[in-house]
Parts: structure tokens; C-alpha cells; sequence
């Protein structure tokens, strides 16, 4: 006889996340802005932009934003426009992919390690701490300077620092949940461990996880521009939005277009990806709400 | 509270221990050779035997685990080897960067405390008024706004509009020239407490919020106390503990993670060393640096832990018996 054991969360059901989300200010705005990104990242993805982003057209340097070039051109007459939308693409192909990479080895280590305890959760923990006791970016920059530059290389560094975060913030709530009569009740009707961990116990962990994928997302975003800013990440002439900054040194003086364009871009992408965090938190954590907004 | 800080320093040891392994491993798998990238070009000029001598002489030849561990013995005894780039011993080269990144880092914190500190104390006291709406995208702008941008729109508008280079290279320090060297320091520093600020007031304010909550605050008001009292005797006291642990998390960071703002300014501190020795792969001075950084940074944490004592009366660290 197939018992169903409910887990005690209220289960807000008729109220799905996106309406809840939109009635709070942080999440439609965040919301708006990622959707934004999102889109115009998709574009730059699929090569959708309003010319070719690596053609360059000589006797149209260093044009300012007109009809024919919507944010100018740069030193070599390439467009600004679609080298943001180039760049939009990068940066999302590393944010996605390394948060991704980070969430799922985190969310592994960090509820297993919670969830059976004892000695392995201390050793693996541990492990975390060493990570904790180096700077974020200094950890990215040894990790890029091993495999090398590029846009996997800053996925994976990326990934790196933020394994033992996921890690962390995913056990907190399982050595809690691991302690409930419900999952005592699973327990006793013989239900084999790795599948109450993932059944039972796992999705009551994860509104702090989706919340620190909207802020690891943010970070990730400013750490593929800063990495590329150095050198170190998306190559040139690929665009990335760090690049496209650093190549704007020196120059600015002439052309403030080429620094003003991916510097909003690197902003309006990170506070979307914040407030949506916020939003999130607010919605699917009411406990914090009101916390550091 | 001996006992207690003894427990804390061996519990420092595995982590030093792991990260000394892992900076180990990670720097040895960087493509290349380390007498090649300090040669350059002129490597192709060595024979055979001159290129063993040198890996004999930093001790290159040894097995991986055996430079380790002969390593590890000398960073006990406050040897951390030779730094092959600089021909000189690395804790040298370190301790002669160190102090750059050092002040740079605390006056990031200065400013940071106190821009932060007022901003989040008076957003949550006049919660939702115009102060609080300022203050809050005062912290989304200074959250948003990586301090590469914020240093290039720095250098941008002194160079345009003041016809200033904060830096030409030749960099000052303190003892010898104390203004010119707080006129290199100032836009450094403010492009890394802008950041810093912003996170300092996000959590005073969230912190005020909570505390000013609390039923002792309404005592404390209905007993007649003045405003300003009630707010800076009761509730800002009580709700520094997590502003504390933020600025020393950040200031733990910021001594490490100084590389960017140190490259668009010019400065040799302890962050664009790092970045050159890995690019040189001066496995010594990587090894010693990212050593150094954690060291600081669990020092740090130390201190934090400390200062909630002071700040809380009711923690204490002190061995109950």
C-alpha cells in the first residue's frame, strides 16, 4: 500500500513563483532586466546582431552613436552594439554554465556531507574551509592561469569558487531537515537513504539554493568581465564586455562611447541579476525577507 | 580565553596545511617550465647540464612530494625559498609589497565605514523615507559597479576634467612623502570603498531594522529616552556584531584581492605580484603569497571573533568550568 508522506512545508498551490515574484518591486525589476540580458544574449548568441561584430570598416573609426552605428564604433570600425550583444552571449555562456557546474557539485557535496554527518561531513567541510581561506579572485586567477584563457577555462575557475558557497548554504538546511519526523517516518518505511535524501529531504533545501543562484549569477557575470578586463578571460578579438572596458583606456578621452556602453551593460546585468535575488529571497524565504534590501 | 585561542590556532592548521597543498598542486600543473619562463628567449641558449644546475639549485629536480615537504619545512621556520624571478627570498619580496596593498586596503575600509556606517544607520531610522530610498540605491549602484569600471570612470573623469594622472608609475610610499603618497593612494582607495561601503550599509541597515524592532527599544523609548540615545546606545550597539563580521569577511578579501584596482592604478602591491608570479610561474612566491593571503585571513577571522567580546558583552570565550 503506497503511503505518501507530505513534507511540512505549506505548499502555496494556485500561487505559482512568477505572480508572487511580480508583485514585489526588487523581482519585477530584477525580472525585467534578466529577461532583458537573456534576450539580447540569445541575439548575440545566434548572431543576430545588427552587423557582423568582428567586421571591421576602416574609414568609420571611432564614430560616435549615430542611426547607421546605434552606440558607435571602436579603434578598428567595429560596432559597439553588436560587439555588446557579442559580449552578452560570452558572459552568459560562463555564467550559466559555471553557476550550473557549481550548484549541482556544491548541492552534492553540501547535502550529502549534511545529511550523513559524522566524520565525512567534518573531512569534506574542511576541504570547503581551505577554499573559504583564499580570495575569490585569487582562486579564479590560479585556476585560468593552469588551463589557460578562454571562455571554458573562466567557466570552470568560476565553478571553483563557487562550489564550496553552493556547498555550504545547501547543508545548513538539510542537517535541519534531516531531523524531522517525516523524515524519520520515510525512514521507517524502509525507503533506501540516497532516495529520501533526494525525494524528501533535497527539496526542502532548496529556496536558499535558488536564491544564491540568482547572486552566484551576478557574481559570475562580474568576475568573467573583470578576469577579461585582466587579460585573462574571453580572448580578443572575441567580444566580452571586461574586454571591450579595458580596450576603452587610453582612449576614452576621444570616444567616452566605448567605455559608457559596456560599463552599463556590465551594471544593468548584475543588478538584474541582484534584485532578482532579492525578489526571490523575499518570495520563497519569507524568514529573510527585509534582510540586507 | 588562552585555551580558546590555542583551540583556534590548531584548528588554523589544517587549513594552512590544505591550502599550502593546493596552491602546491594547482602552480605545478601550469603548462611550462619554470627556468624557461624566467629565461625567456635566451633559454634556448642553455645546454642540457646548465638547465639541470639551475633546477637543482630551486631545487626543481626533486620529486613533486619531496619538494613539498622540504618546502614545508622550511615555511615552519619562516623560509618560504627564493623567488626565482626576483633572485631574492620570497617572504623579502613579500613583506616589501605588503604594506602597499596593507594601506590601501584599510583606507578602503575607512571610507567604507564611514560612508556605510551613517548612510545605513539613517536609511533604517527613517525607514522609507527619502534618506532610506537615497540609501538604498546608494548600495545597488555600489553593488553593481565592479571596481574595474569604477576605476577606469576615475582615471577617466581626473585625466579629462582635472588633467591629472592619479599615477605615473613611480610609486611613493608614506614614510617618504606622506601627501604624495595619500594622492596616489586616495582613488584607489575610494574605488575599492565604494563597493565596500555599499555592503557596509546594506547590513547596518538591515541589522537597525531588525534591532529597532525589539521590544527593549520600545522600553527604552516609552521610559522617555531621546531618539539619538535610543539609537546609538541601544540599537546601534546591538546590531554592530554583523556589520563587524561583514567589514572583516571583506577586509580579508580585499588584502588578497587587490589585483585589479592595483593594475589600473599602477601600484606594486602584494595583488599585481601575484598576478605577475603566476603569469611567471615563480612557483616559490605563488606558494608564499596565496600561504600569506590565507594566513591573514584567518588571522582576521580571529580578530572578529574577538571583537564581538568586546562589542556583546554576553559572548565571551572564556572556558566555562
Amino acid at each position: 500500500m503506497p503511503v505518501k508522506i507530505e513534507p511540512p512545508v505549506e505548499r502555496r498551490r494556485g500561487q505559482g513563483l512568477l505572480p508572487r515574484l511580480l508583485r514585489n518591486r526588487s523581482g519585477t525589476v530584477g525580472l525585467a532586466l534578466v529577461t532583458f540580458y537573456l534576450l539580447v544574449g540569445l541575439f548575440g548568441l545566434l548572431g543576430i546582431t545588427p552587423r557582423p561584430s568582428l567586421e571591421q570598416v576602416p574609414r568609420d573609426r571611432l564614430k560616435p552613436p549615430s542611426e547607421q552605428y546605434w552606440m558607435g564604433t571602436d579603434i578598428f570600425g567595429r560596432d559597439i552594439a553588436s560587439r555588446l550583444m557579442e559580449g552578452a552571449a560570452n558572459s552568459l555562456q560562463v555564467a550559466l554554465l559555471s553557476v550550473a557546474t557549481a550548484t549541482l557539485a556544491g548541492t552534492l557535496i553540501g547535502t550529502t556531507a549534511g545529511y550523513v554527518g559524522g566524520r565525512f561531513d567534518n573531512l569534506l567541510m574542511r576541504v570547503m574551509d581551505v577554499f573559504f581561506a583564499l580570495p575569490a579572485l585569487l582562486l579564479a586567477l590560479l585556476v585560468v592561469t593552469v588551463l589557460g584563457p578562454g571562455l571554458y577555462s573562466t567557466a570552470f575557475a568560476i565553478a571553483v569558487v563557487y562550489t564550496p558557497i553552493f556547498a555550504r548554504v545547501a547543508r545548513a538546511p538539510v542537517l535541519s531537515v534531516k531531523e524531522m519526523e517525516f523524515v524519520t517516518a520515510t525512514r521507517a518505511l524502509g525507503l533506501p537513504e540516497a532516495r529520501i535524501l533526494a525525494r524528501h529531504v533535497l527539496p526542502n533545501t532548496l529556496a536558499p539554493l535558488i536564491v544564491q543562484v540568482s547572486l552566484a549569477l551576478s557574481w559570475a557575470l562580474l568576475t568573467e568581465a573583470g578576469l577579461s578586463f585582466l587579460g585573462l578571460g574571453t580572448q580578443p578579438p572575441q567580444a566580452s564586455w571586461g574586454v571591450m572596458l579595458s580596450e576603452s583606456r587610453g582612449i576614452a578621452e576621444l570616444a567616452p562611447w566605448l567605455m559608457i556602453f559596456p560599463g552599463v551593460a556590465i551594471m544593468l546585468g548584475v543588478l538584474g541579476w541582484n534584485l532578482l535575488g532579492d525578489g526571490l529571497r523575499d518570495v520563497l524565504d519569507p524568514r529573510l525577507r527585509g534582510r540586507e534590501s | 580565553m588562552i585555551r580558546y585561542l590555542a583551540q583556534r590556532f590548531i584548528a588554523f592548521v589544517p587549513i594552512l596545511l590544505g591550502v599550502s597543498i593546493l596552491i602546491f598542486l594547482a602552480i605545478r600543473l601550469v603548462p611550462g617550465n619554470a627556468i624557461i619562463a624566467m629565461l625567456g628567449t635566451e633559454a634556448g641558449m642553455l645546454t642540457e647540464n646548465q638547465r639541470r644546475a639551475l633546477e637543482a639549485y630551486f631545487g626543481l629536480d626533486k620529486p613533486i612530494v619531496e619538494q613539498y615537504f622540504v618546502w614545508l619545512g622550511n615555511a615552519v621556520q619562516g623560509n618560504l625559498g627564493l623567488s626565482v624571478r626576483h633572485g631574492a627570498p620570497v617572504l623579502d619580496v613579500i613583506l616589501a609589497r605588503f604594506p602597499i596593498t596593507l594601506q590601501l586596503s584599510v583606507m578602503a575600509m575607512t571610507i567604507a565605514l564611514l560612508i556605510g556606517l551613517p548612510l545605513g544607520v539613517l536609511s533604517a531610522v527613517r525607514h522609507n523615507s527619502i534618506i532610506d530610498l537615497f540609501g538604498r540605491l546608494f548600495a545597488l549602484v555600489g553593488l553593481a559597479m565592479p571596481n574595474f569600471l569604477l576605476g577606469t570612470l576615475i582615471i577617466f573623469v581626473l585625466s579629462v576634467y582635472f588633467h591629472i594622472l592619479p599615477n605615473s608609475g613611480d610609486y611613493v610610499s608614506f614614510a617618504e612623502d606622506p601627501s604624495r603618497n595619500l594622492q596616489q593612494m586616495i582613488f584607489p582607495a575610494i574605488t575599492l570603498g565604494f563597493a565596500f561601503s555599499a555592503s557596509v550599509m546594506r547590513t547596518t541597515r538591515s541589522a537597525m531594522l531588525e534591532v529597532l524592532g525589539q521590544d527593549y527599544i520600545r522600553t527604552a523609548r516609552s521610559k522617555g529616552l531621546r531618539e539619538f540615545v535610543v539609537n546609538r546606545r541601544h540599537a546601534l550597539k546591538n546590531a554592530l556584531i554583523p556589520v563587524i563580521t561583514i567589514a572583516g569577511v571583506e577586509l580579508g578579501y580585499l588584502l588578497g584581492g587587490t589585483v585589479i584596482v592595483e593594475e589600473i592604478f599602477s601600484l606594486p602591491g602584494l595583488g599585481r605580484l601575484v598576478f605577475n608570479a603566476i603569469s611567471q610561474r615563480d612557483y616559490a612566491l605563488v606558494q608564499g603569497i596565496a600561504l600569506f593571503i590565507a594566513v591573514n585571513f584567518v588571522i582576521i577571522n580571529l580578530a572578529v571573533d574577538l571583537l564581538y567580546t568586546a562589542v556583546d558583552p554576553r559572548i565571551s570565550y572564556a572556558s566555562k568550568n
